[in-house]
């Protein structure tokens, strides 16, 4: 481990890639502050910029420098305006903005910052020791059980999507399913579903996917509803400092979630959002007396708690990522394309392979994590100001961007009318209340699906592997009861709040 | 019908005519020799197809109409479509399309500069003054961020001035 953590340093501390952790930071903290677009959109903007750096531990460090940031931007938006920029931090804004609305904005910015640094610092020490655990075991796998561990994480996703939402969610997998296997299959170099189009030939790109998935309704949507962007009071952001006690009262919140954060985030479909909702919860129930009290309030602990939780979650996010190349979430999905775009093939082999960009990622972790302290502490009332910027100028602004990210991955304007169009689609997706991240994590797990699949059948010649090789089997009964059991239990209990639906 | 069950119904259609061609027409090309595989370019469709009309039959006649909780200010609701800006949306879509169409032909200098500066103003803003040289600066530093920075060749000029 010392041994990787030095090739990890030597990799990504060279001045080009720290500047780009910072860069990423920046970018990701000013554009997750802005209401609507959450790590998803940003990282999709973002990777025409990554991939054109070319050096996949380069783009690598700027995305996740993203991700960090997003994540971060979002908590302060839920400070400040109660306007969760991301799914992940609306549980931020349950205790962060009664204390700004108290005065105390400074401070809770303060334990905000302080609860992401721990959580994302204890997550990446535990990413370094679970991810080569993990990518051992997964280097006895075989193409039956990839497939079979795909069908799992796709059903995990989809049944973590919320009570009533599960069919929906696998109906948005299986759309994203069948429209990976437009264009020519691994398989045989057929042309399929193309309607002898040449610009479907290679099929669609992921690019446009996501930015069409995300980014394009987020923009409609703050176009549609103004009261979406809630304008800010610029006010003054003083008292920064926390005093000793009130240190010493959130550090075992702090402890706990992170490694509650982190083990969720390493299931798939879970990741940040629920981790901080279960975080949240889960620190109200411990808490006594007065301080369960406090909670919803202005508690220091229920500030602390979701923001610890979502940064540990991201990282733990990372290790599926890393270690089996199935991503467990929307975000995470989008960097498994980036990465694929980059020739860097995520997964078992990653850590023996390419060990400089296993390692890079995790150096540039707490680097990113120490850059954000750092920044954002004195910067958090400049930074703020981005939250005035006119929506007359951010709307154009943004939808230019989502058109220039997929015209310079593919240079061809056909292109952007496919953007348009899949936007459109995604935005009445929207309104109807589908999930959209099932989608894209299935279009982009379909091809490694379907050629793990095609690998198992010709080897056994047919659908003979699923009971020969009892792993498989077991894997694919898992997948099953995980689609089956939410309904079952829904049903049993309907009259139960809905659930959190939304994909991070 | 909730909007919800109309798309489910238009999901099904696309499975059915996704299955049809997995299972009719796409194995017609296919030359012998690949057909003694146990695995063709049309079996994953196939399922996918038949899993999709599955999934979608479930969710057309299962789908219950969502619990209306209260929502907040900022979330999207079908049943307020009314009340959102909805043709300023309809109009930047179109406007999307037209800078597909005239990114070429006209440029990207032009295109982006026509398309910041259209689209601010369709959102109600006035103040050309300012708009303008937003506009420019933008799209000339974005031009210059990919073609120089970057290295992807976009054409700055409409094509009759090169």
């Amino acid at each position: 481990m010392l041994e990787g953590l030095m090739i990890g340093l030597a990799a990504a501390v060279t001045p080009f890639n720290l500047m780009m952790v910072v860069f990423g930071c920046v970018i990701g903290t000013l554009i997750g502050m802005l209401p609507g677009l959450g790590p998803m959109s940003i990282i999709a903007i973002m990777i025409p910029v990554a991939i054109g750096l070319g050096d996949p531990t380069a783009a690598l460090i700027l995305l996740s420098g993203v991700y960090y940031g997003a994540i971060f931007g979002g908590s302060t938006s839920s400070i400040l305006l109660n306007a969760p920029g991301v799914a992940g931090t609306v549980a931020t804004s349950f205790d962060g903005y009664p204390m700004a609305r108290k005065g105390q904005a400074g401070k809770a910015l303060t334990i905000a910052a302080i609860a992401s640094f721990a959580g994302g610092t204890i997550g990446a020490i535990l990413l370094m020791i679970f991810a080569p655990a993990l990518s051992t075991v997964a280097l006895l796998f075989h193409s039956a059980e990839y497939f079979a561990l795909m069908v799992v994480g796709l059903s995990a996703i989809a049944a973590f999507a919320g009570t009533g939402q599960v069919g929906k969610a696998l109906m948005m997998t299986i759309l994203g399913l069948m429209m990976g296997t437009v264009g020519e299959g691994a398989l045989s170099n057929m042309p399929r579903f193309t309607f002898g189009m040449m610009e479907l030939q290679s099929g669609f790109s992921f690019i446009t996917l996501a930015m069409a998935m995300f980014a394009l309704p987020e923009a409609l949507f703050l176009v549609m509803n103004p009261a979406r962007q809630a304008q800010g009071e610029s006010g003054k952001i003083t008292g920064l400092r926390i005093s000793r006690e009130e240190a010493r009262s959130i550090a075992p919140v702090i402890g706990r979630q992170s490694l509650q954060g982190f083990f969720i985030g390493v299931l798939p479909g879970a990741g940040a959002t629920i981790a901080s909702f279960l975080g949240y919860a889960v620190e109200r129930n411990i808490a006594k007396g007065a301080e369960q009290e406090e909670f919803g309030k202005g508690s220091i602990k229920g500030l602390a708690a979701p923001e610890t939780a979502n940064n540990a979650a991201c990282t733990g996010s990372f290790v599926p990522l890393l270690t089996l190349g199935i991503p467990g979430s929307g975000t995470t999905a989008i960097l498994l394309g980036a990465l694929i775009a980059l020739n860097v093939t995520p997964g078992p082999r990653l850590m023996t392979d390419q060990p400089d960009v296993f390692w890079a990622v995790i150096i540039s972790m707490y680097i990113g994590n120490l850059v954000l302290l750092i920044l954002n502490l004195p910067l958090i009332p400049y930074i703020a100001k981005i939250l005035a910027v006119p929506r007359n100028y951010l709307i154009p602004f943004i939808l230019f961007f989502t058109l220039m990210g997929s015209y310079i991955g593919q240079n061809n304007h056909v292109e952007l009318l496919i953007l348009v169009g899949f936007g459109v689609v995604a935005t009445i997706l929207r309104f109807a209340d589908y999930p959209l991240a099932p989608l894209l994590i299935g279009f982009i797990l379909g091809t490694m699906l379907e050629d793990n699949f095609a690998r198992a059948m010709q080897l056994y010649q047919g659908f003979g592997f699923i009971l020969e090789r009892p792993m498989t089997l077991a894997l694919l009964v898992l997948a099953g009861l995980l689609v089956v059991l939410p309904s079952y239990r829904a049903r049993r209990a309907r009259k139960r709040a809905e659930g959190v639906a939304d994909g991070d | 019908m909730a909007l919800d069950r109309w798309i489910a119904l238009a999901f099904i259609a696309l499975c059915c005519v996704y299955g049809y061609a997995a299972f009719f027409t796409m194995d017609d090309i296919l030359p012998p020799i690949l057909r003694r595989n146990p695995i063709w370019p049309s079996t994953f469709p196939k399922i996918l197809a038949v899993a999709g009309i599955i999934v979608g039959l479930i969710v057309l006649f299962s789908a219950k109409p969502a619990a209306k909780a209260e929502k907040a200010d900022g979330t999207i609701d079908l049943s307020r479509l009314g009340e959102y800006h909805i043709w300023q949306a309809i109009g930047l879509l179109a406007l999307m399309v037209a800078y597909a169409m005239t990114l070429r032909p006209l440029g990207f200098l032009t295109s982006t500069v026509l398309f910041l500066v259209l689209g601010a103003t369709l959102l109600g803003e006035r103040k050309f003054h300012i708009l303008i040289p937003v506009a420019v600066i933008g799209a000339g530093s974005i031009w210059y961020l990919v073609q120089e920075v970057l290295g992807i060749f976009l054409r700055p000029w409409p094509a009759f001035l090169v």
